[in-house]
């Protein structure tokens, strides 16, 4: 079973949806304690950095979710919640975030073509780095869809796909079976939907 | 390169599409749902939905087709009608809605733009603006364009970007069910204005519209029609080979 990590931030709705239509059982958890009982997780998130961060530490999810990818049990953070997997943010003051993943979240402000709109909202190409258990079905372009406003950088070697916006920002990471998306793949059609069945099918890494 | 997107939008009345989508084999198609499937299989980038019930049994039977469509389509699904709170947001996004137009509640109370930004960020809250020229002036009108505001439309779309939206809809009504193109001057006075994603609605005839769109102004980021699509005038797969064809960015859809 997948876990859906509820800590009081975003939507969870799609994200239910999409693994129903994949075939994969997903439930959404709000208890840290059932964090232990699922096989997969997943870290959602949308909003600020610091709020998301304070939630998931004060609900007790962050130290629960830490205890179980020591064990290597699968972890796919979307949007924000890939945000969540790196060492800080930048977002808004400095904040700490799980450091599961090397590297830092940065606004993508500092990097774009200032003529170019923040956030970076729409369906954009994915261009692999290095490969991916997520992107079996996954072609060299195809498009997926983004919503923010802030990048991970300086994240070394668990960049597994990057898009362009002017400059490349990371869309995809992977270190051990800590996975990460910056697209929301319960929002990018049939792609998306083949990123979840592939994380769904994923081994752990122990 | 981000891809430029195509917007079917559905108008929804007590439940089902206003009028009867004629597709596959002659069959008139009337469920949001089915419609919506279809036009994601074809490569729509997003989907509105607009409901123009006005009893609280339509609204109901509104929300449950959200539901039933978040649960099968799987892009982004903007949601329209009646929005004149931030409890009408939170009705509709839990529905499975992801972004939530705001017309004319916006109009009567401008607050509900911060207040809904400030509860579910910007990328949340779309400002649709219906855009009519009054004695050579861009007037914003209400309720479903039957009231002038005598509000400058410029200024209010700045107002609104200010105050939160997070993408704009700029639905000209003088242009709306010509089919002879977008509205180019309008269009330019908004992204000249604001610097959030603008959405071109109201115009467009065929294929060559939408091309001119991006060429004219490669600041507007989207394309947003209704009848054409729904009666097969323009098909979506056409348009977006036509707009790779021209150079425009385009997401295609990947035959197997």
């Amino acid at each position: 079973m997948i876990g859906i990590i509820d800590y009081g931030v975003g939507n969870l709705f799609s994200l239910k949806s999409s693994f129903a239509a994949v075939g994969a059982a997903a439930e959404v958890i709000s208890d840290p304690a059932g964090l232990a009982a699922a096989d997969r997780l997943i870290l959602p998130g949308v909003g600020a950095f610091g709020d998301a961060m304070d939630k998931l530490t004060g609900s007790g999810m962050a130290e629960a979710l830490l205890a179980e990818t020591a064990k290597g049990k699968p972890v796919l953070g979307i949007c924000l919640g890939m945000q969540l997997l790196f060492e800080r943010s930048l977002e808004f003051g400095v904040h700490p975030g799980l450091g599961l993943l090397r590297g830092e979240v940065r606004p993508i402000g500092e990097v774009i073509d200032p003529s170019l709109k923040i956030p970076h909202i729409g369906w954009n190409a994915l261009h692999f780095v290095k490969p991916c258990p997520l992107f079996r079905d996954v072609r060299e372009g195809d498009a997926v869809y983004f919503v923010h406003s802030f990048h991970a950088a300086d994240c070394g070697d668990s960049i597994t796909a990057v898009t362009e916006y002017s400059a490349p920002l990371t869309a995809a990471v992977m270190k051990g079976s800590v996975y990460g998306c910056q697209f929301h793949p319960e929002k990018s059609g049939r792609i998306g939907l083949s990123i979840l069945k592939a994380f769904a099918e994923s081994e752990a890494c122990l | 390169m981000i891809t430029k997107r195509i917007i079917p939008c559905l108008d929804v009345r007590n439940g089902r599409v206003v009028k009867g989508v004629r597709f596959l084999n002659n069959r008139d198609v009337a469920s949001p749902v089915e419609l919506a499937e279809y036009y994601s299989s074809a490569g729509a980038d997003e989907l509105v939905f607009y409901d123009i019930t006005a009893s609280a049994e339509g609204r109901s039977l509104f929300t449950d087709i959200l539901t039933e469509t978040a649960r099968r389509v799987f892009i982004p699904l903007t949601v329209g009608g009646a929005i004149n709170a931030v409890s009408d947001f939170d009705r509709v996004l839990k529905c499975g809605a992801d972004k939530v137009s705001v017309n004319s509640g916006a109009i009567r109370n401008p607050s509900v733009i911060e207040e809904a930004a400030r509860r579910y960020g910007s990328q949340c809250v779309v400002l649709s603006a219906d855009v009519k020229r009054v004695n050579g002036v861009f007037h914003v009108f209400s309720k479903g364009g039957r009231e002038d505001t005598g509000m400058e439309a410029i200024e209010w779309i700045r107002s609104g970007a200010e105050r939160g939206a997070g993408e704009i809809v700029v639905n000209s009504m003088d242009t709306d069910g010509v089919k002879k193109g977008f509205d180019l001057e309008l269009l330019k006075a908004v992204t000249d204005a604001v610097s959030v994603p603008v959405i071109a609605s109201g115009g467009a005839g065929c294929i060559g519209d939408f091309i001119t769109l991006f060429q004219t102004l490669p600041k507007v980021d989207a394309g947003l029609a209704a009848s054409i699509f729904h009666y097969g005038e323009v098909k979506i797969e056409d348009l977006k080979e036509a707009m790779a064809r021209e150079g425009i960015p385009a997401r295609r859809i990947r035959r197997e």
